[in-house]
């Protein structure tokens, strides 16, 4: 909500823009404090108002209450900061998508900016600095929940380029929501890579002295340098303590926990790795640094769906989707299941030239349509089967493989980049 | 004191009993240490985008927590896992009425905001904390304190351990609401403040809506004196303690200005504050502190304090400029520091002294502080009480201060800057309607003045013993007794009586829950023990037992008539001599030993007439 129209006019004639001091007298008493910028959620009629002591207050104004401007907002230059020298220094790309870094709080408006230039890196993260050349570019600033596909390619270039510049490992910080989709994307766009490509992110808004978002990318930073890893992961905290990570295969990491730190998780595997402090402990082979040049295979068929089974799921509902898309991923229940009902639509959407992939949406546990009769129907109606790929990591994959490979069944049942599996340890 | 003597000012921190003010947990302290995480908290650049380097370095040194979360008091949300939920309206209209009562100007939209504090005891690195009036008054003996503000925010967690770079906090209290009332420096007098304090207390416990027992309250003293500065004494848990923490303050400060006049007669100039190296002439101290330090390969060092002699500890402990200078000195991890002023001593000798002297090339009236540890430690320690030896020279410094059980204090840290707060996005602002007021200013709450005197009316309890009651925040536990079970006057002793008797032993009497104590009349009711043993099994309670196990533990138990008989008999065959001699007049005397023989498990009355009807038989 905005201003109400009468306290716009109000603040309109006095000039009075946020950051001047104003004085409010009404039903009565007496206010003096700076105008804060009008709150989202704060009623129409109300004035914020930043008292001397640093709190803010809600005042509600009526056209007849005398408002006055005492004082207009200093303008206020920030410092001139030097730019960190590169010669003789490896340098970390750090490509932006949205999810921020570094940011600081203004208190006298309550903004919170975000660090963007490698002059306000280096200043805001000056341990950090220290250990490499960083290197920040701003893709594109957006909640990764509005990232669409065409963000995933954009970046799959950015990267590239960078690591074939020479960087020494590109770290990306994003927004944790689809963190593990563009993760996902980017191993299977970018293929075989020289470097490491750490995507990090933070729970907890960088704005505050609790946030997770400096030791995971000063984690992702040791672990790039000091690490012989030449994967697309994703690091983030293993548990509640700001001293343990893990280093996750983009393909196979998932967001678990809505707010909690160590939210994402490997699915069916361990994690790549983990850190604890300055130790870390492998739990997997993985590609070793090299000189390969990056040749990325960024194109995707879009036109695939991602659906979630569910009783009272009908033909009828889905027919005209499912039959005119150009790929499902169906996250089935159980070892792969769908109704009846589900089977049969999928089988017409099959011979109709719709590419269906069956995974489940209990997450953990590999897809078996062998065993109930269910999956025999599914298996003759020509769904493709991932063994225990993530539904997220099979959308993406397959976007890539219809428009990557003449042969989408052969391309999606063989393991690229980590993200499906034979064999899933027994953990008593 | 005159008016113009001493200005005060106090901050009342009361916890609210409700659950937690940004999540659904009970708000309670426990005693378990379970489920511990680490943490590290970063200084945040400031409003410039600057990061001072050097506080980072510093910063990160000290700034590893650990978190104990106990189930069922704590959460995510207090972990800093989960965003905090909307205030709780409970806590919310409890300051609105308070602000009512106050007439204070309350805010037509609640903003909370976010106030940085980086010690580890608030997990998100900040206080959530919301103004929500100002400017009331409350009216007192015919005196005016100002309420400059009424705040409502979160309380911080408990430290409960601190070791090597590393403390420890446990996360039960963390979140519980408090009210923040903070008047004027309105105040001239220590009574003044103990007064303006106890009546604040009483209005809120009027509201029915705070915590009870120790530590569920604490206030914060602001004096100063003309030509003194201003002190805050932070953390007061004790009320009755206040007058003395005040009228002891104003004596540190009219010392420390004497002492500025001594210096200034001297013409003392400000001392060099880097500490010389003075190692080779304690090598052979006896002394075990320097003896221990420089075996652990510490060094000595010392600062030179011309014209301070005597005013460090002089007029025989009048002067104590040297605490001052200990205080600064053990913020940088020593143990302490020795001043001339209390040399020889402490194992350090006349000739060691001397020698120190000399080298150190002082004159009479010269004085010099010496400290033995680790050797950063020692030179920063030393530098930071040569500065405050110059401080002195000015006269009062402003700072924060601890108080100590005794009545005294010691210095803490330099007084905070202006807060540096944000607004807390995660919760949305709060309109507080006309509605809501109205139905606040509709339920006010009986004041005080009020409920002494129904008490009287109703129950036939003198005012004095109801003005105790109301005082200690107990009318509401007397009226369920005195109306359920009717026992006035046993309730009205209790509470009047043998509660501040027990809180004067140290003891949490005021934390037993109300239900218990209703249980603990009840038994007292059905028989199963006499109204003697209240206070022994009041005790038992205030250490945490239900008051079933207080009775059992105690040994109580009903004694039937025949128990009681026997007992009587028994001790009248014993003393028959005795009786044969005195007649009925042995009752008296007798009544005492048969009291403590029976304890309690009988009431007086009938333990009486147990005796007197025995020893009329043993007569005849």
């Amino acid at each position: 909500m905005s201003y109400s129209p009468e306290l716009s006019s109000v603040l309109k004639s006095l000039q009075a823009s946020n950051g001047d001091l104003l004085r409010v007298i009404s039903s009565g008493r007496e206010h003096v404090g700076t105008l804060m910028p009008h709150h989202d959620f704060s009623d129409p009629d109300v004035l914020v108002l930043k008292l001397k002591s640093g709190y803010n207050i809600g005042i509600k104004v009526s056209a007849d209450d005398d408002v006055s401007v005492l004082e207009r907002a200093a303008r206020r230059e920030p410092p001139r900061r030097e730019k960190p020298a590169a010669e003789g220094r490896k340098r970390v790309a750090i490509i932006g998508t949205g999810g921020t870094i570094a940011s600081y709080a203004d208190y006298r408006t309550g903004a919170v900016h975000p660090a963007l230039s490698a002059e306000d890196l280096a200043a805001s993260v000056p341990e950090m600095a220290d250990l490499a050349y960083l290197d920040p570019k701003v893709l594109f600033s957006i909640f990764s929940e509005n990232m669409e596909p065409r963000h995933w390619q954009e970046l799959a270039v950015a990267v590239s380029k960078e690591l074939n510049d020479g960087a020494e490992a590109v770290i990306i910080p994003h927004g944790t929501d689809t963190m593990g989709y563009t993760a996902a994307a980017l191993s299977f766009m970018l293929g075989e890579i020289p470097r490491p490509v750490i995507l990090v992110g933070s729970q907890r808004s960088s704005d505050r002295p609790s946030s997770d978002a400096y030791s995971n990318l000063m984690a992702a930073l040791r672990f790039a340098l000091e690490q012989d890893v030449a994967e697309v992961c994703v690091l983030m905290h293993s548990g509640p303590s700001d001293d343990e990570f893990a280093v996750h295969f983009g393909t196979r990491v998932r967001k678990m926990h809505s707010s909690r730190r160590d939210a994402f998780r490997s699915m069916n595997v361990p994690p790549l790795a983990q850190m604890k402090d300055c130790e870390v402990e492998f739990n997997a082979p993985c590609r070793r640094k090299s000189d390969v040049e990056v040749t990325p295979s960024i194109e995707l068929q879009k036109d695939v769906l991602l659906l979630q089974y569910y009783p009272g799921m009908h033909a009828s509902q889905f027919s005209n989707l499912i039959g005119s898309a150009r790929g499902v991923v169906m996250s089935g229940t159980g070892l792969g299941h769908v109704n009846r009902d589900m089977v049969g639509l999928i089988s017409r959407a099959v011979y109709g030239g719709t590419e269906v992939v069956m995974t489940t949406q209990c997450l953990s546990g590999a897809t078996n349509l062998g065993v109930y009769d269910t999956g025999r129907d599914l298996i003759n109606a020509g769904v493709i089967t991932v063994m225990d790929m993530l539904p997220e990591t099979a959308y993406v994959k397959l976007m890539w493989a219809m428009a990557n490979s003449d042969d989408v069944r052969r391309t999606m049942t063989t393991p690229l980049q980590n993200e499906m599996g034979e064999r899933r340890e027994m953990h008593v | 004191m005159s008016e113009h003597e001493l200005t005060c000012g106090i901050e009342i921190h009361q916890q609210l009993d409700t659950t937690k003010l940004f999540c659904s947990c009970r708000s309670g302290l426990v005693e378990s240490d379970e489920g511990t995480f680490l943490r590290r908290l970063r200084p945040t650049a400031s409003e410039m985008g600057e990061m001072d380097r050097a506080a980072l370095l510093e910063s990160q040194k000290g700034m590893t927590f650990r978190y104990q979360a106990p189930q069922g008091v704590s959460c995510l949300v207090d972990a800093d896992e989960e965003p905090p939920h909307v205030a709780d309206e409970e806590a919310t209209d409890t300051v609105l009425t308070f602000a009512t009562m106050m007439d204070a100007r309350i805010v037509d939209e609640i903003h909370f905001m976010r106030k940085l504090v980086i010690d580890g005891s608030n997990t998100a690195g900040f206080q959530r904390s919301a103004l929500i009036a100002m400017d009331g008054r409350l009216e007192m003996n015919g005196k005016t304190v100002g309420i400059q503000s009424i705040c409502l925010e979160e309380d911080a967690a408990r430290k409960v351990d601190a070791g090597d770079g590393e403390i420890t906090y446990r996360l039960d209290r963390l979140g519980i609401p408090l009210i923040e009332i903070a008047t004027g420096p309105d105040m001239h007098s220590p009574e003044d403040v103990k007064e303006v304090a106890l009546r604040i207390g009483t209005l809120l416990r009027a509201t029915k809506r705070v915590k009870r027992g120790i530590g569920s309250i604490r206030e914060d003293l602001n004096i100063s004196i003309p030509q003194g500065a201003r002190i805050e004494i932070k953390g007061v848990q004790e009320l009755r303690l206040l007058p003395l923490y005040v009228e002891n303050e104003v004596k540190r400060q009219r010392m420390l200005l004497r002492v500025r006049s001594m210096l200034q007669e001297r013409g003392a100039l400000p001392v060099a504050t880097e500490p010389v190296d003075v190692t080779e002439s304690l090598k052979g101290s006896g002394s075990k502190v320097i003896r221990s330090a420089l075996k652990s390969g510490g060094r000595a060092f010392a600062v030179r304090l011309p014209g301070f002699a005597g005013v460090l500890n002089g007029e025989d402990g009048a002067l104590r400029l040297g605490a001052e200078l200990a205080g600064r000195a053990r913020t940088r991890g020593v143990k302490g520091i020795f001043h001339s002023d209390e040399l020889p001593g402490h194992g350090i000798t006349e000739d060691e002294v001397s020698s120190l002297r000399q080298s150190l090339s002082l004159e009479d009236g010269d004085a010099f502080a010496i400290c033995a540890a680790d050797e950063d430690k020692a030179v920063a320690a030393l530098r930071m009480a040569a500065e405050r030896a110059n401080e002195a020279l000015q006269g009062v410094p402003e700072e924060t201060r601890d108080p100590l059980p005794d009545g005294g204090t010691r210095y803490s840290r330099p007084l905070p800057g202006a807060a540096r707060m944000y607004p807390e996005t995660d919760v949305p602002p709060v309109t507080v309607t006309q509605e809501r007021l109205q139905l606040i200013r509709d339920n006010l709450p009986e004041l005080p003045d009020e409920t002494i005197r129904r008490l009287v009316v109703e129950y036939g309890v003198n005012e004095q013993q109801a003005s105790q009651i109301v005082r200690g925040g107990n009318d509401a536990a007397f009226e369920r007794i005195a109306r359920t079970l009717e026992l006035p006057a046993a309730a009205a002793t209790v509470f009047a009586n043998t509660f501040p008797e027990i809180e004067r032993e140290g003891l949490d009497v005021n934390a037993v829950p109300d239900d218990d104590v209703l249980r603990l009349f009840q038994m007292l009711s059905e028989g199963r023990f006499a109204k003697e043993a209240l206070p022994s099994l009041l005790r038992e309670m205030a250490s945490g037992k239900a008051a079933e196990d207080a009775v059992s533990s105690l040994g109580l138990s009903s004694l039937n008539e025949d128990e009681a008989e026997a007992i009587v008999r028994k001790l009248v065959q014993e003393r028959a001599d005795f009786v044969k001699e005195k007649g009925m007049a042995a009752a008296g005397p007798l009544m005492g030993p048969l009291m403590a023989e029976m304890r309690g498990k009988v009431d007086g009355k009938a333990a009486s007439e147990l005796l007197q009807k025995a020893i009329k038989e043993l007569l005849t």
